[in-house]
């Protein structure tokens, strides 16, 4: 392939690509091109390989059937865990989250393995199905101002120790367990449930894993009037419901 | 037929006469049109009220994510051809509206078509045994509250196994083709399909779907595009008999001409000639305030309106070239769905070399939207500002659904 100055991998389109969460691929690609770096996207289709020498890779949200099915094939392909022990940046949302977690719950009502590369383990949730925007505040250590999004799951997922929790909630479910937790992340995997799209809400979280990607610690300034508008209007709505 | 026998018991009458007042109250309270609550009332006191009024008619029901509306009105036109028709032409497409706008009816009624909520078509379709059931396409929108789009094809395939009714489907919807194919007797049509991202897995075995052109079949299972006997080819319907017969719509667009071709098709189940059906539906103007060219400060406003990223793909295509100016409306009130993610999903290259001018209450999110996707485009507080804004020539005014409702009202349509 090219040698691009990053590349971007989108995980199964065809199967966890239902909630607007490739919009998170469009943000990354347009604040990495907006400092100047040639960017490759490579959107891999569930029948194809997934290549193992990306910087970051992307994974969304989906169905219910859909997630089992992308769970099967990761599994089988291998690429993305060979990836991640190359260093490679991921990102996850929703149906991805659970799928890089050690189980979740499939479309079948049985325990399906994920990829184990998050010490998280996801259930179905018992109560009602968490819809709505939700505010939360990111872990101190990363540095990032608040967490603003759109969450749509039944899941339940629980951090264990060799995870941290990627936020603590202040209004809406985030992980849905009842302690407040959103999220969970390592060195080099993040996992949310937030849409919204989530990068779009909180561009300094797409910033961030170009920063680990590229291992810098600063990245030239962009235009964010409009991102932080948005914000703005999101937190307030967040903390006052109509 | 209806008019020759009378369905209707006292208990019925009781139920639409009771309706018909509630209807007229609501009304009288300034609450719409009251179509709806006349229908709850009704179904009340009479909970079989749909199906004792669907006696007697031959029904067609229609329903789809995109179009319903629409192709009920085409469909309704065409079928006066061979007698008078009863719709629910307002829209109203859940059980209570549908039963009101049946109860309307004068007694000479011979059809019913009747636009059907993807939700309700199969609860509808065993109330008003149907002759005819039209599916145009299936694809994700409000994703916030609705099942999941390919659980709804699942729906209606168990619902309508072994139906009586023919069912005309598009087969160029493998959901749509997923949930016809229980059927025993369905007239495939050719109708196209632009979005093509709610069905790239099998919805039989979760396969890949392969589609070369526009072809479509799963590798693994052997599931794929059935056989179309009616077909739209560009500005045309082509027949089973291979006959083709110009459209001529003042409804705009590919989707328009596509709904017009499974019009026709129903319209033969009933023994309207195409070339019958069609010159009628060239008569269809505005549907509810749809397509609608309007005068506003001096200015021709085309009103288009479109709910999800399938719509907005379509809308897309019809507008006019550029630099023709581009207004975009958003809200996500309830009926709208509440979680605008769904915008990232749109290909907005599509709008190159238009102004644009973002409005309404989630114009933010159509803000960072355009920006990622690198648009020319500018924010304003509402429809006056973006107009004032806007370059000479017709602007094209594109909306979700209640951003559409606030638009129409702005401009006194």
């Amino acid at each position: 392939m090219s040698d691009s100055q990053l590349r971007l991998v989108w995980i199964y389109p065809d199967l966890l690509s239902t909630y607007g969460d490739q919009g998170n691929a469009l943000v990354v690609e347009r604040r990495a091109r907006q400092r100047g770096l040639d960017v490759a996207r490579i959107d891999v289709r569930s029948d194809q390989p997934v290549p193992t020498s990306g910087d970051i890779y992307l994974i969304g949200g989906g169905e219910d059937r859909p997630q089992r099915l992308a769970a099967e094939r990761l599994r089988r392909d291998g690429g993305l865990e060979r990836a991640v022990g190359n260093g490679a940046i991921v990102f996850s949302v929703c149906a991805g989250y659970q799928i890089l977690g050690h189980e979740f719950i499939n479309d079948l009502g049985q325990r399906e393995p994920g990829l184990g590369l998050l010490d998280v383990v996801s259930v179905r949730g018992e109560g009602v199905r968490c819809v709505g925007d939700v505010l939360a505040d990111i872990d101190p250590r990363l540095g990032l101002p608040p967490l603003t999004g759109f969450e749509n799951h039944q899941g339940v997922t629980h951090v264990g120790q060799g995870a941290k929790p990627f936020a603590r909630v202040r209004i809406g479910n985030g992980n849905g367990t009842g302690d407040g937790t959103e999220g969970a992340y390592n060195e080099t995997v993040f996992g949310t449930y937030m849409h919204g799209p989530v990068l779009a809400r909180n561009p300094h979280i797409a910033d961030h894993l170009l920063k680990l990607a590229l291992d810098v610690n600063a990245l030239p300034p962009v235009d964010d009037r409009w991102y932080e508008a948005l914000r703005q209007e999101r937190i307030t709505a967040a903390t006052q419901p109509a | 037929m209806a008019g020759t026998s009378d369905p209707l018991s006292p208990r019925a009458k009781l139920a639409v006469t009771a309706g018909k007042t509630a209807a007229a109250v609501s009304r009288a309270a300034g609450r719409g049109s009251g179509s709806v609550i006349g229908g709850r009332v009704a179904l009340k006191l009479d909970p079989e009220l749909l199906a004792r009024l669907a006696q007697g008619l031959d029904v067609t029901l229609v329903s789809a994510t995109n179009g319903k509306t629409t192709t009920t009105r085409l469909i309704a036109e065409a079928l006066r051809a061979a007698g008078p028709v009863v719709s629910n032409a307002l829209g109203a497409n859940m059980p209570a509206g549908i039963t009101s706008a049946l109860a309307d009816r004068d007694d000479e009624a011979r059809f019913g078509v009747i636009e059907v909520d993807e939700k309700y078509l199969i609860t509808v379709a065993r109330e008003t045994d149907p002759k005819c059931v039209a599916l145009l396409n299936l694809s994700r929108d409000q994703l916030d509250r609705a099942a999941e789009t390919r659980m709804l094809a699942e729906h209606w395939r168990e619902g309508l196994t072994g139906t009586k009714a023919v069912v005309v489907a598009n087969a160029d919807d493998p959901l749509v083709v997923w949930a016809a194919s229980s059927s025993p007797n369905v007239i495939w049509v050719a109708a196209g399909q632009m979005w093509k991202d709610d069905a790239w897995s099998c919805p039989s075995c979760g396969g890949v779907l392969q589609r070369p052109g526009d072809d479509w079949f799963c590798g693994e299972c052997g599931f794929r595009r059935p056989t179309p006997s009616w077909a739209l080819s560009g500005d045309q319907v082509l027949d089973p008999h291979g006959s083709a017969w110009p459209i001529h719509l003042q409804l705009p667009g590919r989707a328009n001409r596509a709904n017009a071709a499974s019009s026709a098709a129903v319209a033969a189940v009933f023994g309207v000639p195409p070339h019958v059906a069609l010159e009628r539906m060239s008569h269809v103007q505005a549907v509810a305030g749809r397509y609608d060219t309007v005068q506003f400060q001096g200015r021709d406003l085309r009103l288009l309106l479109a709910k999800n990223p399938a719509g907005w793909l379509e809308t897309f295509s019809l507008i006019d070239p550029p630099p023709t100016p581009v207004i975009l409306s958003v809200n996500a009130r309830s009926a709208d769905g509440t979680d605008t993610s769904w915008l990232w999903d749109v290909d907005y290259s599509r709008l190159n070399g238009h102004p644009i001018f973002v409005l309404g209450d989630r114009k933010l999110d159509l803000a960072v939207r355009l920006e990622v996707a690198n648009q020319n485009f500018q924010v304003c507080q509402n429809l006056d500002e973006a107009v004032r804004l806007a370059p000479p020539g017709r602007i094209e005014v594109i909306a979700n659904y209640t951003a559409f409702q606030d638009l129409r009202r702005r401009v006194g349509n």
